[in-house]
């Protein structure tokens, strides 16, 4: 049996929250989420910490070790260097509730805001046949486990200055999902442009980076849509075109429910 | 009391996996306001971790399936103690639901001509599994989740319920605390559904999460609900063997539906020696006719080549690794050896992404290229809450339940698949059922004051001891006692042993302390979980002991046959006083139609 030192950020309060030294009795294998479980129920009953999954399934355990937003349940004590203390304390992005546990409702907020899948009423069966590889950019954004960790690591967010004008790059990846689902019809550039304020990503690929599920958040999702949005409001062809016809702006997007 | 603020609805769902969720939505629809209230975060709830796919007859892969031969496997797999009309309805309508799905926005992996592809699963005749690789649930959870946001239902989320209210004896609400902050919550309710799923953290080796804690069975129980098949538990024939923090995580049976091979320490494909002879014409007969049915697979297309031997019914696989490892053919971390590396490299990391990565990260193993370890662990609970099949409606006025807190629909044994199509087909009418039944009840009850502060002052007992015992080793020794005395196989005497030492941890139990503050603390939330674990252990374990006969997942060692008696009987659980009344009753009896379709192959 061996022993691994953690560091872990306990307390309700940031200010308040202290550093607490822990020696872990580890075995061959174990991820700091299990080394967590183990001081639960020898030492600490009563530390936070979120879990469902233990499989990296369901994005519940995030949170920062040594510095960097992980899965708790898909972090090896063994990536660590054998000896060292590893650190443990919670998403930074977020109001903190209690040690390792964040609130992250915001981002509940920020979902219900955006259109639903919007497909045509009366679309003919065969308009539901698609081919595998038409669908598999779509898939690619429906892996998300919403972690949140990209939102963690988002400086746009992280700084708290503009978190109401910046929806995040977990619902960018929505939005495109959605955008490019075969059937939706919803058009949802202007709430991006807005609402969603994708003009704060300034494309440093951070989200991309920490992503447990390694969906290509820039480039798959967030750079096209940033094209889509541009191709319609900073096309000078289509402004052009649009002042011609006197109209003011593109069709708004339905009406989000929350 | 003063700063309660009851949360009153039409309707009150307890749990947001995809039992509760689909109830939501169908009560939502019904015109009903819909509260919706879970432990964890929306979208955590164990649906989420569901993998191989939505058994549903839609015949896109074998133009010879329907609903017919659906309910026949689901009868054949459950050794005939279904409920026939639950396996009917659930057979007859899960097509619909998965296609509704789709309409809802879950994008599903494909076949050739375009429509949802559907794979093999163990005892399903034919392909069948609707399925997005190997990360169905979380496609599942996510088109309901939206779905509910976008019909603005209330959710309540990292609530804990404990207990059910009353008026007369009629379910009339709910009690509990916000985990987030600890204070009380109060859920006045016309109607409430239990969608709460299983029981597995009785057991210590287990693919489920802390949230299974068998919450909904106890709550039913104590409210004075009937459980019904509750010797029933289900092990999964592989989950991890290694290492051991992941002990017990899920390996998808979609590795066995891909063409994976099960061997042991020999090297020997063991499976052929436990398929059950009625069943032996069912399965290929050689290497290379299994071999054969995995090439059509691949290529999509239809074949007479019948299914590998892997592909047998969960609980024989689980006794047959159990088997093997017992007389010593195991491997080095007490498993058996499963096989996916001999099929193209690219084809396993697009079909089982998710259990690539699971063992790559977590066990450093790359299964392209070495075979996995794995041995069995605690999966499912066929048993559960005794419902109507049509309504989902429980035998309490007032209370339903839907999905794996629900019983009947699986017998003795559930096929892989037809949980998510249970709690979509059950989900919907548990909840249209609740909504209407709502509607006829004029006035919102209340929960009498005596009723609310009872259960606060239970909550509140274990902050406030001064002495007491730690419930994290209440319930490790309550874990070994069902791993090793109420597992796969199981006899009186051991049944016996385990009763006695429930008994005395439940002595224990009344005297449990807990440090610490009422904000997030997992150690509180242990308290009532163990209480409902508790119960309930003692529901299974009693179960257990009245069954003397082996069928489907439950062996007893000292009663090896199948009894053509106890084909026609389910064991039923009920309240009596403080005691636990446990009785037979008579199965619901198939029709001419059924039986006739039941015996078909
Ligand atoms: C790893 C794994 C893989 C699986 N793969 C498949 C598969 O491929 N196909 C298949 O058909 N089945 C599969 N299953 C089984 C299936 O996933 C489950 O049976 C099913 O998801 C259960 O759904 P549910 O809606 O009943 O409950 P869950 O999805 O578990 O939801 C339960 C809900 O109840 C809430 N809850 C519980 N207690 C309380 C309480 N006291 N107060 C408030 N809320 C409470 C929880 O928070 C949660 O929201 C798998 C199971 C596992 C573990
Ligand atoms: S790429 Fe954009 S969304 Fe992603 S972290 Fe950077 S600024 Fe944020
Ligand atoms: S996009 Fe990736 S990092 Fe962001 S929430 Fe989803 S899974 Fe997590
Ligand atoms: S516990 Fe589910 S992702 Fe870690």
């Amino acid at each position: 049996m061996a022993e691994t030192i953690l560091w872990v950020l306990r307390g309700s309060e940031r200010e308040s929250a202290r550093w607490i030294e822990y020696r872990v009795t580890t075995e061959e294998g174990m991820v700091v989420l299990d080394a967590l479980h183990w001081i639960q129920a020898y030492l600490a009953p009563d530390l936070a910490v979120r879990w469902n999954c233990k499989a990296a399934k369901c994005g519940s355990c995030s949170a920062e070790v040594n510095g960097r937003p992980r899965l708790l349940c898909k972090t090896r004590l063994s990536d660590f260097p054998e000896g060292e203390a590893i650190s443990v304390e919670p998403m930074r992005a977020f109001p903190l509730i209690r040690d390792l546990v964040t609130d992250v409702s915001w981002n509940y907020r920020v979902n219900a805001r955006m259109a639903p899948f919007d497909p045509p009423k009366d679309a003919p069966e065969e308009a539901w046949r698609w081919q595998q590889e038409d669908i598999e950019r779509v898939q690619e954004f429906r892996r998300c486990i919403e972690c949140f960790l990209c939102q963690d690591v988002c400086h746009v967010l992280r700084n708290h200055e503009t978190e109401n004008e910046f929806a995040g790059p977990r619902y960018l990846v929505r939005a495109a999902g959605l955008e490019m689902h075969p059937m939706d019809q919803g058009d949802r550039l202007s709430y991006l442009r807005s609402d969603a304020g994708i003009g704060y990503c300034n494309i440093t690929k951070c989200c991309t980076e920490v992503c447990p599920e390694h969906i290509k958040i820039t480039d798959n999702a967030i750079i096209p849509l940033k094209e889509r949005v541009a191709d319609r409001y900073y096309d000078p062809i289509r402004i052009a075109w649009r002042k011609l016809r006197g109209e003011s702006e593109p069709g708004e997007p339905s009406a989000p429910q929350t | 009391m003063t700063e309660i603020e009851p949360r009153s609805h039409d309707v009150l769902i307890i749990g947001a996996g995809g039992a509760g969720l689909r109830a939501a939505i169908a009560a939502a629809e019904a015109g009903a306001s819909v509260g919706l209230v879970c432990k964890s975060l929306l979208g955590k709830a164990h649906t989420v971790m569901a993998e191989g796919g939505i058994a549903a007859a839609l015949a896109h892969v074998a133009e010879r399936d329907s609903w017919q031969v659906h309910f026949r496997d689901t009868m054949v797999g459950g050794k005939l103690l279904n409920d026939p009309r639950m396996a009917e309805i659930h057979a007859r309508e899960a097509p619909e639901r998965v296609r509704e799905l789709e309409r809802w926005g879950a994008v599903f992996d494909r076949t050739r001509d375009g429509r949802i592809l559907q794979r093999p699963f163990g005892g399903h005749t034919h392909p069948r599994l609707a399925h997005v690789g190997d990360r169905t649930g979380l496609e599942m959870i996510r088109t309901l989740q939206d779905r509910a946001v976008a019909a603005a239902i209330a959710v309540y989320m990292e609530c804990t319920i404990t207990h059910l209210g009353m008026t007369d004896d009629r379910v009339s609400g709910a009690i509990g605390y916000w985990r987030t902050d600890g204070r009380p919550a109060v859920f006045p309710a016309k109607t409430v559904v239990l969608a709460t799923g299983g029981v597995g953290r009785m057991y210590e080796v287990t693919s489920n999460s802390w949230e299974y804690s068998a919450d909904g069975h106890a709550l039913a129980y104590l409210a004075g609900a009937e459980l019904i098949d509750m010797e029933f538990v289900q092990f999964h024939p592989t989950g991890m063997v290694w290492p051991p923090g992941v002990r017990g995580l899920l390996v998808t049976e979609a590795v066995r539906g891909e063409g994976g091979i099960l061997r042991n320490s020999d090297g020997e494909r063991f499976m052929w020696k436990y398929l059950p002879d009625a069943r032996r014409h069912e399965y290929a007969e050689t290497d290379e006719e299994a071999t054969r049915w995995v090439e059509a697979l691949t290529e999509g297309r239809q074949t007479d080549a019948r299914q590998p031997p892997e592909l047998s019914t969960r609980d024989n696989v689980a006794r047959a690794i159990y088997t093997e490892v017992k007389e010593g053919r195991g491997s080095p971390h007490g498993g058996v050896f499963l096989d996916i590396s001999y099929l193209p490299s690219d084809r396993v990391r697009r079909k089982l992404p998710s259990m690539y990565e699971q063992f790559l990260e977590l066990a450093d193993v790359d299964i392209t290229k070495v075979p996995m370890e794995v041995g069995p662990t605690q999966h499912y609970m066929m048993g559960g809450v005794r419902v109507d099949a049509e309504t989902g409606a429980t035998t309490r006025p007032g209370l339903y339940a839907a999905g794996e807190v629900a019983g009947g629909m699986h017998g003795a044994n559930r096929l892989g698949g037809n949980s998510l199509s249970d709690l979509l087909v059950f989900g919907r009418r548990a909840g249209t059922a609740a909504a209407d039944a709502a509607r006829a009840e004029r006035v919102m009850p209340q929960l009498s004051p005596v009723q609310v502060d009872d259960a606060l002052a239970e909550l509140e007992a274990p902050l406030t001891r001064q002495h007491g015992e730690d419930p994290y080793r209440i319930h490790e020794e309550l874990r070994a006692t069902m791993q090793s005395l109420v597992g796969i196989y199981r006899t009186e005497t051991e049944l016996d042993e385990a009763l006695a030492s429930i008994a005395d941890l439940r002595r224990r139990w009344d005297e449990v302390r807990v440090d610490g503050p009422r904000i997030f603390n997992p150690g509180w939330d242990l308290v009532f979980e163990l209480r409902n674990m508790l119960l309930v252990s003692e529901a299974v374990t009693r179960s257990a002991r009245m069954r003397t006969e082996s069928r489907g997942a439950h062996s007893r060692l000292d009663h090896t046959l199948t009894e053509q008696a106890w084909e026609h009987l389910n064991v039923v659980v009920s309240p009596d006083g403080p005691g636990m009344r446990v009785e037979t009753t008579a199965t619901v009896a198939m029709t001419d139609d059924q039986r006739l379709l039941a015996s078909k192959g």
